[in-house]
């Protein structure tokens, strides 16, 4: 029905932008000359048709259901049911009338369901008679309106403009979504356990608060010791530590071969073939860092008469370092090959050699864009989920031994998020305040790349 | 005297030929400057003058360049030495997005040329005072020499050639960014620099070339069509291409 009475808008949309344009013609053919070209005249019909079917859809989506449900439900006021029962009526009603409805099936339900089904089926015809009327009132109008002066080009470059704008807007509105969805459990999650023992408890037990059964009271006082965040940042900075102590030497070194010393022909094929590391799935890393790199270490380390944990903090920050040498070492590279040329050949003229002049010129020059793409880095490193779930282990110990097992902030959310969980409990909501937390620290930490970044842009442009 | 010789200089750009058989005597402590049509080549021979063109991956030298009697293009030339003997000024100031103090001391912190910090303090004020700088920027040493004018920023670029000492300064069109007041400072002190230095420049203004300049030479499709006194080259040429170029008739 939807689907019809949309497709039916549609069509109208292009039988107003081809009126609109006919119009223009004839005006024109009466030798008048026109403010806009004749297809301006078209889209500001087809937009006169699109805005009113748009607000119409919206009004009625918003309120439909809660029209109906009042209708509905006006069969039982008076009869002392709560609020919450009510709901459950309805409910019942609303599965029955989809034929879903399993239970017992009494004849009040029956009653509501049927006249359910009835105002649903009025609210839909109405809907298409108003949207339709309203849309052929409003291009009638403005067709009569259309004239060899009136003015088409404007409102039709605005209505773009809003379009983009709501686009833009949208991506937006998705992070303040994204913040929402996080704050409210966040802040119930705190109202149990309180913020000085979640950032500075050395506790990580989250499996102790399953052992609560879910009918008895909260009892804050039995979480003490569960939800101490310290090791699972300590672990996530550690491994972060790690990862970047593998990327940047490695990246920054090949980006600056690649800028500097390779020939363009080397640079045609090494860049693209680095860039690959980039686009390999991290689950894939996941694997090469649980079943190659950490048995590997594990073998190696033993060999050596170290006592090596399958599962250790190398192996994943190791693989992970070697997921982010691509970011950073493309990114170093643009920035080493936008130095300008004139300041290579300054220092080159002065007799500098060609690792002084990258030393003592190029390098401090591009040094805004390195520590950019470095804090880039690293926000990669802190927000990697899959490698650390598969090479490193999922208990959170506090440790700061390489060799041993720890456990990030997003591997901790997913152990809590997988399987079944109750909406509502500490354990649930910990890893919302997890999620906040990390989200936290990325978001500074782009907001400073991105301000290096954007002063080095300034220097040069 | 004579201080660089530049004999049978060919130069390629890969397959293109853009220096034919080149032969240049340049007098020591004189200004030479190199005039001619864009593209003739006169910015690829200042450039063969201290190996910048090694810098170009494209690029082959051929023949030979006496400096001090010694072949540049020699397998067992130093460019790093070459390079603290022969200066060079670009034609945009280039200066290091550093303090004014740091783009001087560059060369000597470079060359090892200072022992102590007072001693670099002195060869960066001899070097700003000898540029015609001094004045202007004795009180703001630590702030970027990219914050400077225009102008400024090309005594900054000078000053930063000869705070090594070198026996030759190269100017590539170092005016041509610059506006007449500050081209005519830096004409001053091109005039004050060649007691010291020898100095070689190209230009394309030809009452600059006429000004400053003691000797001249004139490019053209790579060729040097003819050189000598510029009192000469300018009154009373020998070659009629000369002779339409400097009267503007081309070019």
């Amino acid at each position: 029905m939807n689907l019809i009475l949309f497709t039916f808008i549609v069509l109208l949309g292009f039988t107003s932008y081809y009126f609109g344009r006919k119009k223009a013609y004839t005006i024109q053919s009466s030798n008048k000359r026109l403010t806009a070209l004749p297809q301006f005249y078209g889209y500001y019909l087809a937009i006169w048709c699109a805005i009113p079917a748009f607000i119409i859809f919206s009004l009625w989506a918003i309120f439909e259901p809660t029209i109906v449900k009042l209708l509905v439900l006006s069969d039982y006021s008076n009869q002392g049911y709560l609020d919450d029962e009510l709901n459950l009526i309805y409910e019942k009603t609303k599965s029955l009338s989809r034929g879903q409805f399993t239970g017992e099936i009494t004849p009040f339900i029956e009653a509501s369901a049927e006249k359910y089904l009835s105002l649903r089926s009025i609210a839909q015809s109405s809907k298409a008679v108003i949207v339709l009327s309203i849309i052929i009132a409003s291009v009638a109008y403005a067709y009569k309106r259309i004239s060899s002066n009136s003015r088409t080009r404007e409102p039709v470059e605005k209505f773009l403009n809003a379009v983009l704008f709501t686009a833009s807007l949208a991506a937006i509105l998705t992070t303040v979504g994204i913040v929402f969805s996080l704050i409210f459990q966040t802040i119930d999650f705190f109202k149990v356990i309180p913020l000085f023992d979640f950032v500075f408890g050395t506790h990580w037990y989250p499996a102790k608060a399953f052992v609560r059964d879910s009918s008895e009271a909260l009892d804050p006082s039995m979480y003490s010791d569960t939800f101490g965040a310290v090791p699972i940042f300590a672990g996530t900075f550690f491994i972060a530590f790690i990862a970047m102590c593998v990327a940047i030497p490695i990246g920054l070194m090949s980006g600056i071969y690649l800028a500097e010393y390779a020939s363009s022909k080397v640079r045609q094929y090494a860049k693209p073939l680095i860039e690959i590391l980039a686009g390999i799935p991290t689950v894939v890393y996941g694997f090469f860092a649980a079943l190659t790199v950490g048995p590997f270490l594990k073998e190696l380390g033993t060999s050596m008469g170290l006592e090596v944990s399958a599962e250790s903090a190398l192996a994943a920050g190791g693989v992970m370092g070697i997921m982010i040498i691509p970011f950073i070492s493309s990114l170093s590279d643009d920035v080493i090959t936008s130095v300008p040329q004139s300041l290579r050949d300054g220092s080159y003229a002065m007799g500098a050699t060609k690792s002084e002049t990258i030393k003592r010129v190029i390098f401090p020059a591009a040094l805004p864009g390195i520590v950019g793409s470095i804090l880039l880095g690293v926000s990669r490193a802190i927000g990697e989920t899959m490698i650390v779930v598969m090479a490193s282990g999922l208990a959170a110990n506090l440790t700061l031994n390489p060799l041993e097992s720890t456990s990030t902030i997003t591997a901790q959310i997913v152990v809590i998020l997988i399987g079944d969980q109750a909406f509502g409990d500490p354990k649930t909501q910990a890893a919302f305040a997890l999620g906040m937390s990390l989200f936290l620290v990325t978001l500074c930490l782009n907001i400073v790349a991105l301000r290096v970044v954007k002063k080095y842009r300034e220097k040069y442009e | 005297m004579i201080k660089i010789k530049a004999k049978n200089v060919d130069v390629f750009y890969g397959k293109k030929q853009a220096l034919y058989n080149i032969g240049l005597d340049i007098e020591e402590n004189q200004v030479t400057a190199l005039i001619g049509p864009s593209g003739c080549g006169k910015s690829t021979f200042l450039r063969c003058l201290n190996r910048m063109n090694d810098v170009i991956d494209i690029c082959r030298v051929k023949g030979e360049i006496l400096i001090n009697d010694f072949n540049i293009n020699d397998k067992s030339c130093d460019v790093v030495r070459l390079r603290e003997k022969i200066g060079m000024v670009f034609q945009k100031p280039n200066p290091f997005p550093k303090t004014v103090y740091e783009n001087i001391s560059y060369g000597p912190t470079i060359h090892g040329m200072a022992q102590s910090k007072q001693e670099m303090d002195e060869i960066v004020e001899t070097s700003l005072k000898k540029a015609a700088l001094w004045e202007e920027v004795k009180d703001r040493l630590h702030e970027p020499g990219t914050g400077l004018s225009g102008g400024q920023q090309q005594r900054l670029c000078i000053a930063r050639a000869i705070s090594v000492r070198p026996e030759v300064i190269l100017m590539d069109e170092p005016c041509s960014a610059l506006d007449p007041i500050a081209t005519a400072q830096i004409e001053e002190l091109i005039d004050e620099l060649k007691k010291e230095h020898t100095i070689i420049i190209v230009t394309h203004s030809m009452a600059q070339a006429a000004r400053v300049s003691q000797n001249t030479g004139f490019f053209h499709l790579g060729q040097l069509i003819e050189h000598g006194s510029t009192d000469k080259i300018f009154k009373n040429p020998d070659n009629t291409k000369t002779q339409d170029y400097i009267t503007g008739r081309f070019g």
